[in-house]
């Protein structure tokens, strides 16, 4: 394949696409609640349907309003449907019925999105790569095999502003810099998908709606940083993953967009991807390393930095899925285009999965710099029922509370620090006013000692105490001298900790006590301080 | 040019080899690092946290026993900070299973007791833990009782690098993590343990001892066993 063959694949199967599209979504949100169902009625029926010639079914990826599944845009005119049962077919093949009521596509959870890594999400069929190409995709490897040297994808990636969307937020470019300035031939690229923050789906949703936009970042990392092999690391609760993913690689092979004469440029890069075991520490690059190396997927003292030290000891790059899926558009339309979207120091767009106690759950995608409440509220519809906000939690079990005050923070590395929580890899957690801030402190640090891997003895004994003293406070058998003893500990964990696990983990207590402290005092044996 | 190989470690001006760690460097220098995890010899882990030092420049501290010298380096081993974060640490510790010195074969001849001492623990701020914890006899000569394990994992380092069994493991995760033998049979019907007696001779605290010491009746001999791991040292330098 050369690279003028992209536009013949594309235009071909543009050309044979029917008039009518009527897309299903088929990805874990609505599959959940029984999208393979009405897609296979939807099928059924036009089979026998005067339409029949003029119509057809597509399975795609995530439409975003997870929480209204299952969806089916028909398309050309987007008329999109929620909660679609399989009785719903003929209407939805015919484009009208009364009982049917397609969603307001002009409402601000949809026109306030910015689609740069979702674009092709809930269009695309995940499991064809004709369709994926025919949508734009592999052009940005295209541009930077013909184009660009390797050193100047690096440069892009620099000057974009990217930063990595696993939650640490450092700055892509220097990190692919550091890969591509060692001489060692043997080099690795490593896409972590391993995402076990409870409440967060975007990674996952990423990759089962769109898969090739990861895998061009990655084939992308390797021709700018000259690595040869590429890992998938990915959990094995989420076989639907695993499936598309192995598709699109087998596919990208026969394509000749992976192995060894990428696009006929005499590139060598291939995917595999590796099958974790589902604990949460093992998304720590570390552990990740550890196990893909069949260790057991423990952190280790950083430095070395896995650029240097990596994966069976050579330089190493290790992004995140979301951070990979920028880069093909960064190529496509240039580092000044990505950095116009955003703030000065927050660049691009980011994706969040939304869930909890707010009107629409699902996935976003807003430019850098958008404040929280715009999302939640003006977006996601705030809590149901005219219940108020009490906070929303963002980053998981390594995040914190921003109260709803404070919800015009927008969502910016900076900012969002500076007011104890993290933009976080993605992950928001919408809580109302019922909400008890120490119960909620005491989930999370219940979550961080199930999987904290044991190593440290901070981390491991501490996370064990502080939920301990969480759970005295919450029976209102604590006393002020408990609250001091897990303010005491939280110091101690955050700044002694081996890996990232324990040293963020007291982030959930510190956030709820420094802006919900009255939560606490309340619970205190004698009550409030009067 | 290289710049010359000097640091300071506590107002002490050091000058060190190439990837020497700092913990090396301070206790040539005299200043004295608290460990647990580490053991001359052994591969490093920087687990127990105790060697945490304050590098100038970083906001981080660094496990001394896996931070490699560098030139111009300045390291601060004894602050009130870093005091008080060993204190609490060995709190943790001291809380977390059953370590009460009086009915202990390790009595008097523990290293978590000695540095309890050192750091002036009088109570333990923190709630025990006391999980019950079996006690595993089923070896002719030791005995391993995991109400004393502090997961250092001295046992399962010194057992694969230097004798080559590779006996040990840990399993588990967090506080439920636990040393076994073998895939977790008794230590006795162990296929792989040689009853060479480094892992005994290692344990820190009395959770390794040999059968039939009483309580306080724990004595070590490690001179062997250090001999052995020079030895390797020399090696690995010279083979
Ligand atoms: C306990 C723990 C869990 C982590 N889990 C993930 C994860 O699931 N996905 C991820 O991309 N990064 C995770 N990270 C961050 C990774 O260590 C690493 O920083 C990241 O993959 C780098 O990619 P980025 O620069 O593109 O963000 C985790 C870190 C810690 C400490
Ligand atoms: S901080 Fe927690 S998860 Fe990380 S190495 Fe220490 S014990 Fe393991
Ligand atoms: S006695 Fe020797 S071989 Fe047996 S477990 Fe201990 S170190 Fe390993
Ligand atoms: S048995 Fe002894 S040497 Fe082994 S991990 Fe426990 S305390 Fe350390």
């Amino acid at each position: 394949m050369s690279p003028d063959d992209l536009d013949g694949i594309a235009a071909r199967e543009n050309a044979s696409r029917k008039p009518i599209q009527i897309r299903c979504c088929t990805a874990a949100g609505c599959l959940a609640v029984g999208a393979e169902s009405v897609r296979r009625e939807l099928q059924g029926v036009l089979e026998q349907h005067p339409l029949r010639d003029q119509t057809e079914v597509i399975g795609v990826g995530c439409m975003r309003l997870c929480g209204f599944g299952p969806l089916v845009r028909r398309d050309p005119d987007g008329t999109t449907f929620a909660g679609v049962r399989p009785a719903d077919a003929p209407a939805i093949i015919a484009g009208q019925g009364p009982e049917l009521t397609p969603l307001d596509m002009h409402q601000p959870f949809f026109r306030n999105q910015k689609s740069v890594v979702l674009a092709n999400c809930g269009i695309v069929d995940p499991e064809r790569i004709e369709s994926t190409i025919a949508a734009g995709g592999y052009r940005g490897l295209r541009d930077a095999l013909t184009l660009h040297s390797p050193a100047e994808i690096v440069q892009f990636v620099t000057r974009s502003g990217l930063r990595g969307r696993g939650g640490a937020g450092y700055p892509t470019g220097v990190k692919w810099s550091i890969v591509a300035g060692s001489t060692d031939p043997n080099k690795h690229v490593i896409c972590n998908a391993d995402e076990g923050d409870p409440g967060a789906f975007k990674d996952r949703t990423i990759l089962e709606s769109d898969p090739h936009r990861v895998m061009e970042g990655m084939v992308i990392a390797g021709y700018a940083t000259g690595a040869r092999t590429g890992y998938v690391y990915v959990r094995g609760e989420h076989p639907l993953v695993t499936d598309r993913l192995q598709k699109a690689i087998d596919q990208a092979r026969e394509f000749g967009l992976l192995g060894t004469d990428i696009l006929g440029r005499g590139l060598i890069f291939d995917i595999e991807i590796r099958v974790g075991a589902g604990a949460y520490v093992c998304g720590e690059e570390t552990a990740l390393i550890a196990s893909i190396e069949g260790g057991r997927g423990i952190p280790h003292p950083r430095p070395p930095y896995p650029g240097k030290v990596g994966l069976w000891g050579a330089p190493t790059l290790i992004n995140n899925v979301e951070t990979y899926a920028n880069i093909g558009a960064i190529v496509e339309n240039g580092p000044d285009w990505y950095s116009a979207i955003g703030t000065p120091t927050s660049r691009g767009t980011k994706v969040f999965s939304v869930a909890g106690r707010v009107v629409r759950t699902g996935l976003v995608e807003v430019p850098m710099g958008t404040p929280l409440r715009e999302i939640v509220e003006v977006m996601c519809g705030g809590a149901p029922k005219g219940a108020r906000i009490k906070a929303v939690q963002t980053g998981g079990p390594a995040g914190g509370f921003v109260p709803e005050p404070l919800l015009d923070t927008p969502v910016d590395y900076e900012a969002m620090a500076a007011i104890g929580s993290i933009v976080g890899s993605g992950g928001m957690i919408v809580l109302d006013e019922t909400t008890d801030m120490v119960e909620m402190a005491r989930f999370f640090m219940d979550f961080c000692r199930d999987e904290s891997c044991g190593k440290c003895i901070p981390c491991r004994t501490g996370t064990v105490q502080m939920h301990g003293l969480l759970e005295r406070i919450g029976r209102r058998e604590g006393t002020r001298a408990d609250v001091l003893r897990l303010e005491l500990l939280a110091d101690v964990v955050r700044h002694t900790s081996l890996c990232g696990l324990g040293r963020s983990a007291p982030n959930p207590v510190t956030s709820s006590l420094r802006h919900f402290r009255g939560d606490y005092e309340e619970k205190l044996r004698g009550g409030p301080k009067s | 040019m290289t710049a010359e190989r000097k640091m300071r470690i506590n107002d002490v001006q050091v000058k060190f080899e190439e990837g020497e760690t700092v913990l090396a460097c301070a206790r040539r220098a005299g200043v004295r690092i608290p460990t647990l995890c580490h053991f001359d010899g052994l591969s490093d882990i920087g687990a127990c946290r105790l060697c945490l030092v304050e590098v100038e420049g970083s906001a981080q501290l660094a496990a001394s026993c896996v931070t490699r010298a560098e030139p111009g380096m300045v390291i601060r081993c004894h602050t009130t900070r870093l005091a008080e974060y060993r204190k609490v640490i060995l709190e943790l510790l001291l809380a977390e299973r059953n370590h009460v010195c009086s009915v202990c074969v390790a009595n008097g001849n523990c290293e978590l007791q000695d540095l309890a001492t050192e750091h002036q623990i009088d109570h333990v701020r923190f709630d025990y833990q006391f999980p019950a914890l079996g006690v595993d006899l089923s070896h002719g000569q030791f005995g391993v009782d995991h109400n004393r394990c502090i997961l250092c994992t001295r046992c399962v380092r010194v057992c694969d690098e230097i004798e080559g069994a590779h006996t040990w493991d840990v399993a588990g995760r967090g506080g439920t993590s636990r040393v076994i033998t073998d895939l977790a049979q008794p230590w006795g019907e162990s296929q792989t343990c040689t009853s060479c007696g480094k892992c005994v001779e290692l344990c820190p605290t009395g959770a390794l001892f040999p059968r039939g010491t009483s309580v306080g009746g724990l004595v070590r001999d490690r001179g062997r066993i250090e001999l052995a791991m020079a030895h390797r040292r020399h090696e690995s330098c010279h083979g």
